[in-house]
């Protein structure tokens, strides 16, 4: 093997080859590939095992429900299918033991297809209200050659939850997929996207993390064809004691590439921690990748905790552009004192302020309704931290 | 009638964690309501500190003397309250505040000003002609604060501040470096209708006689080593633009 990939193998193996790079490249669909993690493992090294319930060492018990609402225009197709669905799994490798683990134990999967050509009227939503327990889960989002779409995954409810969503973007498809975690203050969702992104397609990626006890989320790109292009754009609002952990992995394993990471939080409280780990691989051979990430994090209160580690793996000279930036830190007094300078009193200052940290991102999301519903969101929990 | 006052003020610029220096070295200086004062110096003579010293600036610590407001100390005000008390200042550097929308920053400042909320149609009139008159796109009003604006953008905006607020006292740093001729005409003619009602003192900080043409000031001072070194009348601007500071800088040191 002479360049890592997303791509699936026939035969997979695990963890035991000689990786490549220390990138979690590598995976299986067989969680007994994969020892239990005891915590110092570089995938795990972040995440509070003992807050996982039991979904990273086999003693889970998959006895939840998910109420699942799914709104779909004309030229969307919805399907609910078995285990030997080949579609299922198409786009990538279990990279840890709990996708492992959510990918041996689901009973049925979800396929979204959205066909060829096809211009939505409205975005497809999928409502999923998690009603307790502990549940795996596959979706599959199949976005047709020159298609264009948006789909939302609206997540909220309480349970312990682990998973996968695969995603193809066709030739010159395009793809917005808002992914937004909005659980109870309990809930624990372990989950990985696999997107495999085409010759000119567009995979758009928004993140909103605000709820749970336990969310840890693992966005993959990997691409199929020149032209591609990926941006995955995160945002969390993290409170006491909650842990929201992002890990993107973007692999330029096809020249003349195009991806953007830019994750941004806020942190607030005791032992609020906010971790982001953002892996970029540029494959041995590829010329004109572009590529560039990003990660800023705001620490409203001194207690809480952030983890912010960029990864850059070059193997090639022919780079058209790459390069990271993180910050983390309070907020800015020099906006503050402008703002405040005219008259605006500190605390709503500050409002507009975090608000304006926020706007920017929420502003990429494509339809006002949905921008609003989601700034509404993370209105309420910002209300909860003032 | 308002009447502003600073006695006897010094101030350091805070540079890091224990490192701070003294720029301001005594400055006095009255501004009554209705008159307008030049200030001119060179580079780096503290100006600018005078003015951010007086809104509050994070940066800056006051370590002797007052500002007073019709008798009211302002050093013990917070800077939002400075501000409210009457208290404008146009920075040389307008801040960036990204995401926050001009529209949204403008009604919040002008509600916290005027102490309670326009009414939204209203408001929207009246910031839309204020535009109009400094000849700002309304397209602006969507835009962040600041954001990527122009060097003169910024300065409109500044200005546009200027009107919708109505300060008792404006200090205008720089306003018209890095504005065209037009622009130059435009800021100067919105500064002339804020102090039309002769209720606003002006300190207007500048290194060129240009827009004194079209903001006449009553007074004009030579500020040099962090004070007021001379202070004369109008015809002070152009002694200055013929001879430079030369004088002053030495008197100075
Ligand atoms: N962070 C800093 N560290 C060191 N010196 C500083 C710092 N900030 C300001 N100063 C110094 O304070 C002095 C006064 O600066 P100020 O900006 O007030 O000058 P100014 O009169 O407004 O100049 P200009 O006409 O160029 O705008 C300058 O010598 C400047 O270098
Ligand atoms: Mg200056």
């Amino acid at each position: 093997m002479t360049s890592p990939s997303t791509e699936p193998r026939a035969h997979s193996h695990g963890l035991g080859g000689i990786p490549f790079s220390k990138l979690a490249t590598h995976g299986s669909f067989d969680v007994n590939d994969f020892p239990v993690p005891a915590g110092r493992e570089e995938e795990w090294r972040f995440t509070p095992l003992r807050r996982l319930r039991g979904l990273h060492d086999g003693t889970a018990v998959a006895d939840g429900t998910d109420k699942v609402d799914i709104d779909a225009p004309a030229g969307v197709t919805v399907e609910t299918v078995g285990r030997d669905d080949e579609r299922i799994g198409a786009a990538g490798f279990p990279a840890d033991r709990v996708t492992a683990q959510a990918h041996t134990s689901f009973e049925k999967a979800t396929v979204v297809t959205v066909a060829q050509g096809a211009a939505l009227e409205r975005p497809v939503t999928i409502h999923r209200q998690a009603q307790g327990g502990t549940r795996y889960d596959q979706f599959v989002i199949d976005v047709k050659p020159l298609a264009e779409a948006i789909v939302v995954l609206n997540q909220t409810g309480t349970g312990v939850r682990a998973g996968s969503v695969d995603i193809h973007v066709a030739e010159g498809a395009r793809l917005t997929l808002v992914s937004v975690q909005d659980w109870d203050r309990d809930a624990v969702d372990v989950s990985q996207h696999n997107a495999q992104v085409a010759k000119d397609a567009t995979f758009k990626s928004i993140v909103i993390t605000l709820g749970g006890d336990l969310v840890r989320l693992s966005p993959k790109v990997a691409y199929k064809g020149r032209g591609a292009n990926a941006e995955l754009h995160g945002l969390y609002f993290t409170g006491d004691g909650q842990h929201h952990e992002h890990r993107s992995l973007i692999d330029h394993n096809m020249s003349n590439t195009r991806s953007r990471v830019e994750y941004k939080g806020a942190l607030s409280g005791k032992d609020a921690h906010g971790v982001w780990i953002g892996d970029v691989i540029i494959g041995e051979g590829t010329t004109g990748t572009d590529s560039y990430e990003h990660n800023r994090n705001l620490q409203l209160t001194d207690d809480t905790r952030v983890d912010s580690v960029p990864n850059l793996e070059i193997f090639t000279g022919e780079v058209e552009g790459a390069g990271h930036a993180a910050a983390s830190g309070r907020l800015d007094d020099i906006h503050l004192f402008y703002l405040r300078s005219r008259g605006i009193p500190e605390e709503e200052a500050r409002r507009l302020v975090i608000r304006g940290y926020f706007l920017e991102l929420v502003n990429r999301i494509p339809v006002e309704e949905l921008r609003e519903e989601i700034m509404a969101k993370v209105e309420s929990k910002l209300a909860e931290h003032e | 009638m308002t009447k502003f006052e600073i006695r006897g003020l010094r101030a350091d610029v805070l540079i890091g964690e224990d490192e701070r220096q003294e720029i301001l070295k005594g400055v006095d200086l009255t501004i009554n309501s209705g008159e307008t004062h030049a200030i001119m110096g060179p580079n780096g003579s503290g100006k600018s500190t005078l003015a951010y010293a007086i809104a509050g600036h994070p940066r800056y610590e006051i370590t002797e003397g007052e500002v007073l407001l019709d008798g009211e100390n302002i050093l013990e005000m917070s800077v939002d309250e400075r501000a409210r008390a009457g208290v404008f200042l146009a920075m040389q550097y307008p801040v960036e505040v990204p995401g926050v929308s001009m529209s949204n920053f403008l009604r919040s400042s002008v509600t916290a000003v005027r102490g309670e909320a326009p009414k939204l149609r209203q408001f929207s009139k009246e910031l839309q002609g204020a535009m109009k008159d400094l000849a700002i796109d309304p397209a602006f009003a969507a835009r962040g604060v600041n954001e990527g604006f122009s060097g003169g953008e910024k300065k409109r905006h500044e200005i546009l501040q200027l009107e919708l607020l109505k300060p008792k006292v404006a200090i205008l740093d720089e306003t018209d470096s890095g504005l065209d001729v037009d622009a130059l005409k435009v800021v100067s003619e919105g500064v002339n209708r804020a102090k039309a009602g002769g209720e606003m003192g002006v300190m207007l900080i500048t290194h060129y006689t240009r827009i004194l043409n079209y903001v006449k000031p009553d007074f004009v001072h030579v500020f040099a080593g962090g004070r007021v070194a001379e202070s004369g009348g109008p015809e002070l601007a152009d002694v200055l633009e013929s001879e430079g500071y030369e004088r002053f800088v030495k008197a100075g040191a």
